[in-house]
């Protein structure tokens, strides 16, 4: 594997050797010392060239746990903001000696674009292209939610998952939805028909445009972040219809099975897809989905840059 | 005058009889076994097709305005590599062709080139704002005698501005071609929407979006009784409504593009812009739709949408870059393998549908007659039996953005004659034109 730009790309053994890498790496970071030396003297590249704090700083930490030189390239302040192109951007990386570049960008294929464009030679790490996929999203919801309920197996036979929300603009649930199902897992998309995409018919899941109808059969619920601005484009009536018919209240909460977990990707939108009392719950583990974050990235650049993934062997 | 004198011997005729052709004084002056002529150059072509030179409805020179990719004499040559004795320039340069003076500069430039006709096509609205009717008669009457009118790369979405357009031009018998695309469906939109769109979050542009104008505008042009021709159809709904159009007597005609004869959205997997297009790349069925409304006269030609664009506009991300693809050099060999080698069409019906009927829609008379003796000798000669790999380097067009780079197509254009002259001998574009 020389890149992560779509899950599309793994097959179900990558996939979990990732998850798997992830649990190995969890213990180190549990440690007294939580670095490792694997990646001395390598180069990351974080050219976030759209606004994200948490995914910029969590490829960040994985990088340096992992000892790699950790360059950061955001948008505001850069030539990225000044019209310079992404294929001038890139050749300015691989001039630099970039090992690895993390990219966040807001074209849907601009990872893919990078990486078949041999504009450079490192890694390319697809941290979020427009509208398209956040395949490293996926994998830390798929570590968290085989945490939780896994039983023990590798994969995530048998859970049942709902992505609730905006699932037309979000990368997540296109990453989600690739990953999960080929982890076994059912997923039920719930939204408005407006936020669904055409086409969405030749997924491999179930579609409701009924939460009631679905929050007691689910042992997964992932919430999505709805942008307020949608509204206007007429997505949707208001903010409160939204919130009524697809937001995740206390109310809702207490339909859902015992051992059921809450997810989010975050940024919350407190109060509109998500009630603050639902997200600081003791069914929420959103928080830890951030910390899961880091150790599944590990595994990501580890399995990427260090040559495959790390074997249980390893003290 | 002309001084040009040709035989081409052995040739067939639209794919059938063997006959020698003997081109004279700007004109084919014989049909038949020719007897040999001291003056005339003997072109034997045994085994290749001849057809009438090809004329396109639809093409983007870029001059005035965008002299880097593409100059009405650049856009000659790559015709005439293409087979091409005329070309219809869109009225979308900078500044727009909506004035007299733009359309008679384009076509002078055509004219100085030598090449082959360029004829001017009008703007339907000032500045293609689609608001107010551009110098519609001042264009008509110009040299350029302009009677096809377009806003393409914009749709004549507002309902009156397009009634009243149709009905000004029935002055002269002109016609209004229309980029049929429903501008409040298709905000932002980058590929079809479909199964692909929504896998790679690209935002799609509905078939609807072009079905519910050419719906609209077949019942406008039968109300008002004027003539209608749609640009680059590229659904199966569109060639129905236009099906049943016809069938009702409405003035309508259509064009489809080779590229929406052979390319479809899965294409788009790879995020390369060079197949981001617009109208874009629909589907298989779409394809298949396409190809068979050609072949039995519901889209009465292939119009080529030439669009040159640099590279640095094709070189980045999908949503950054320009829509459109270049395609005289490549439009005969993808007819050829999308129509004649699945025979679906024979080569009269490539000559009706690349040279005759587009004349005939746009009122290019010297075109229309196709190869009969006294008729202006436009004329293109290929060779079925050859295939030829598509270069990105080597295409005349001063722009590269060709989807068909690398691919392996039938049918070598080995001659372009232009009244008489040729344009193109022997695969090679004549480095001036001597008349």
């Amino acid at each position: 594997m020389r890149h992560l730009l779509s899950i599309a790309d793994l097959n179900r053994d990558e996939a979990i050797s990732i998850l798997d890498t992830a649990v190995e790496l969890s213990r180190i970071s549990d440690g007294q010392v939580k670095k490792l030396p694997t990646l001395r003297g390598r180069t990351i590249v974080n050219l976030f060239a759209e606004d994200s704090t948490r995914t910029r700083i969590s490829f960040e930490a994985a990088a340096k746990r992992l000892s790699a030189d950790v360059i950061n390239f955001s948008a505001k302040g850069s030539s990225l903001s000044k019209g310079e192109s992404l294929k001038d951007t890139a050749q300015t990386l691989q001039a630099m000696g970039a090992d690895a570049v993390v990219i966040r960008h807001s074209a849907s294929g601009a990872a893919q674009r990078l990486a078949d464009l041999e504009w450079m030679s490192g890694s390319v790490i697809n941290a979020g292209d427009g509208t398209h996929e956040h395949p490293s999203q996926a994998l830390l919801d798929a570590f968290t939610i085989r945490k939780h309920l896994g039983k023990g197996a590798r994969d995530l036979h048998g859970v049942r998952v709902a992505i609730v929300g905006d699932i037309l603009h979000s990368r997540v649930a296109r990453s989600n939805v690739l990953l999960l199902t080929l982890l076994g897992a059912q997923v039920v998309l719930v939204a408005p028909p407006t936020l669904l995409p055409v086409g969405v018919e030749s997924w491999p899941v179930t579609i409701s445009y009924n939460f009631d109808a679905v929050i007691s059969e689910v042992d997964v619920v992932m919430m999505l972040r709805v942008q307020q601005e949608r509204m206007s484009d007429l997505f949707f009536p208001s903010a409160r219809e939204y919130s009524r018919y697809f937001g995740l209240n206390s109310e809702r909460m207490a339909r859902m099975p015992q051992h059921s977990i809450v997810m989010h990707p975050g940024p919350m939108n407190r109060g509109l897809e998500i009630s603050a009392e639902v997200a600081d719950s003791g069914r929420s583990v959103i928080v830890e989905q951030v910390s899961n974050g880091v150790n599944v990235r590990m595994a990501i650049l580890y399995v990427l840059l260090a040559g495959g993934p790390l074997e249980m062997s390893v003290n | 005058m002309i001084n040009n004198s040709y035989i081409l011997r052995n040739a067939s005729l639209l794919g059938a009889k063997k006959n020698d052709i003997h081109i004279s004084q700007g004109v084919i002056k014989e049909i038949g076994s020719v007897v040999n002529s001291d003056s005339a150059t003997i072109i034997d072509i045994a085994g290749q097709i001849v057809l009438p030179g090809l004329v396109d409805l639809h093409t983007h020179v870029r001059e005035p305005g965008r002299e880097d990719s593409e100059t009405v004499l650049s856009a000659s040559k790559a015709g005439a590599k293409g087979g091409f004795t005329a070309l219809s320039a869109m009225a979308n340069t900078s500044p727009v062709a909506d004035t007299a003076g733009v359309v008679e500069q384009v076509f002078r430039l055509g004219q100085e080139a030598g090449y082959l006709n360029v004829f001017p096509i009008g703007a339907v609205t000032h500045a293609l704002e689609g608001t107010a009717l551009s110098e519609i008669g001042a264009m008509a009457d110009s040299i350029a005698r302009v009677r096809v009118f377009s806003d393409d790369g914009s749709c004549v979405s507002d309902p009156l501005v397009m009634r009243r357009a149709l009905e000004y031009i029935k002055k002269f018998d002109g016609v209004i071609a229309q980029h049929a695309q429903e501008p409040r469906l298709t905000v932002g939109s980058q590929m079809n929407e479909g199964d692909i769109s929504a896998r790679l979050g690209l935002k799609g542009w509905p078939a609807i979006a072009e079905e519910a104008i050419i719906a609209r505008d077949v019942l406008l042009v039968d109300h008002v009784k004027s003539r209608l021709h749609i640009c680059h159809v590229t659904t199966a709904g569109g060639v129905e409504i236009i099906r049943w159009a016809k069938a009702r007597g409405i003035q309508v005609s259509a064009e489809v593009t080779p590229h929406h004869l052979l390319l479809t959205d899965d294409l788009a997997n790879s995020y390369d812009p060079i197949y981001k297009v617009n109208p874009p790349l629909r589907t298989e069925k779409d394809v298949m739709a396409l190809r068979e409304a050609l072949a039995d006269g519901t889209i009465d030609i292939v119009a080529t949408d030439h669009a040159p664009h640099s590279s640095e506009t094709k070189d980045c991300e999908w949503q950054e870059a320009a829509f459109g693809m270049i395609g005289l050099e490549t439009a005969l060999s993808i007819v050829y393998k999308t129509m004649v080698q699945t025979k679906l069409m024979d080569w009269a019906a490539v000559a009706d549908r690349l040279s005759i009927a587009p004349a005939k829609i746009g009122h290019y008379d010297q075109h229309s007659q196709g190869l009969t003796v006294g008729a202006p000798a436009h004329i293109t000669v290929l060779n079925p039996d050859n295939n030829w790999t598509v270069d990105r380097d080597l295409v005349l067009s001063k722009s590269r953005n060709t989807p068909y780079h690398g691919m392996e197509l039938p049918g070598v254009v080995t001659h372009t004659f232009f009244n008489g002259v040729a344009t193109l001998l022997d695969t090679k574009v004549v480095s001036e034109v001597m008349n």
